[in-house]
């Protein structure tokens, strides 16, 4: 019996698990090879919706599925908290229950948490879109909003979805002009580094539509300190920006199960770009946010990975070389406005070519949130 | 190219391309002591411009950058 353990059902996990128990559909059957997905909640949950709360354009539960929905009836199915793992005993802890479970392939597809206490005064002064209460209070926030300035901070990077800071920046823009308020509002984004974003050619594209539509930007701004009372953000840089509506990527943290099991550094596991291969343990693989790959930490290259990895874990299954590798293939949509849209591709050797945006590419990207679910199951 | 310094913390960077590099070096500087020298080896070119801008900006000290064979050591110490 060949057991595989993949820890985390978001995403990557689901995909791999749906995909492994297809590719060794007769191993499985066989009673050979058993797949198991550990997962500390009961709901799988896709986290591109919540970009939308706080326009009133979904809500937190659109982004909400029970994962025994997702995944195939021959995956084993663990609801439970992995607390530990040993790679040389090759077995993971979990919280309840069952003890230990040992495994002969061992995946990590922990995701990214938010970590906004480490800057101080983020959680009392400042909003974000990055989980459900937080995109509900957003959401409240806007509908309250009757002027003032808007700041929207990326103080964390790498952070979940590279794309979502530049789309809530134009659908705010052009959201508080439906509104008729646009006149009210000073919008100004900051940004870590000494362009827009981190790619090059989206910054290249961001550059113009910001000057167009009057958002004011600050490079090499590290957010270090907020004060909520004063209504005020301060950068590293020793820059300050007073707020009346604070906006925030938080910091992001991998899994404090990374770190303890010597697998990486901040939650990362170190892992070889091309194989997903963990660099400090056998037989140990990671994939989407939760590896250290030098690409961008989104739901695309989660799943591109777990067809990968799918792929060298059935090989290996089966007694052969594993040849199948990641190339860091990437595509995002990036909403423009309320109803425009364009997206990039990219990998490890090509550096992304931006269209201009159009209603076409923004109805894919509502479409694409629509049929994810297909996606997840393994059918699309 | 000099002997003497020693970094208190070592960035390897290297086959991140821009803006990973960078990004991890304030990362650390972020978190760590006044005084702290760091070496950040990044094989990414755009770094060797993009980083030294960086910590004039922060009001940090850049000590040296030192070229290797396939990449360079970017000194840095925190103000």
């Amino acid at each position: 019996m060949t057991r595989i353990v993949i820890v985390g059902g978001g995403t990557g996990g689901t995909v791999l698990a749906n995909r492994l128990v297809e590719d060794l559909d007769s191993e499985v059957e066989a009673g050979e090879v058993e797949v198991t997905l550990v997962n500390d909640s009961p709901d799988h949950v896709y986290k591109p919706t919540y970009l939308y709360v706080p326009f009133g354009k979904k809500t937190v539960e659109d982004a909400v599925r029970p994962l025994a929905d997702l995944v195939d009836r021959r995956v084993d199915l663990e609801i439970n908290r992995v607390v530990g793992i040993d790679t040389d005993a090759k077995t993971i802890e979990l919280q309840d229950g069952r003890d230990r479970l040992s495994y002969d392939h061992l995946v990590l597809a922990t995701g990214a948490k938010l970590v906004p206490d480490e800057v101080p005064g983020l959680v009392e002064g400042g909003h974000h879109f990055y989980g459900p209460d937080g995109a509900e209070e957003l959401r409240d926030a806007l509908a309250e909003f009757e002027g003032g300035h808007l700041v929207l901070s990326v103080v964390g990077v790498p952070h979940m979805c590279p794309a979502a800071p530049v789309e809530f920046t134009l659908m705010a823009d052009e959201w508080f002009r439906q509104r008729g308020i646009r006149d009210e509002v000073d919008i100004t984004y900051t940004y870590p580094i000494m362009r827009l974003h981190g790619l090059e050619p989206v910054s290249d594209w961001m550059e113009p539509r910001f000057a167009e539509r009057d958002i004011h930007t600050e490079t090499f701004f590290n957010a270090e300190e907020v004060d909520p009372e004063a209504g005020v953000i301060r950068s590293m840089e020793g820059e300050e920006l007073d707020y009346d509506l604070l906006v925030a990527i938080p910091p992001h943290a991998g899994d404090d199960l990374v770190t303890g099991s010597g697998l990486g550094d901040d939650g990362w596991v170190a892992v070889d770009r091309h194989t997903l291969e963990a660099e400090h343990a056998e037989d140990v693989y990671a994939m989407g946010d939760a590896a250290d790959v030098p690409t961008s930490k989104a739901g695309s290259v989660a799943h591109y990975e777990a067809d990968v990895v799918a792929d060298r874990i059935a090989s290996e299954v089966r007694g052969q070389l594993p040849t199948a590798t990641f190339d860091g293939k990437t595509v995002c949509f990036i909403e423009a406005g309320m109803d425009e849209a364009t997206f990039v591709e990219f990998d490890y050797e090509h550096t992304p070519e931006l269209r201009d945006e159009s209603r076409p590419v923004h109805w894919a990207k509502l479409a694409y949130n629509e049929t994810y679910w297909l996606t997840a199951r393994g059918l699309l | 190219m000099s002997e003497q310094l020693t970094a208190d913390v070592t960035i390897d960077a290297r086959g991140a391309g821009c803006p990973g590099p960078l990004m991890d070096l304030i990362g650390k500087v972020k978190k760590a002591d006044s005084g702290t020298v760091f070496e950040l080896q990044t094989s990414d070119r755009g770094s060797v411009t993009d980083v030294p801008e960086w910590v004039e900006k922060a009001g940090h000290e850049l000590l040296e950058t030192v070229e290797h064979d396939d990449y360079w050591s970017i000194y840095v110490e925190k103000a």
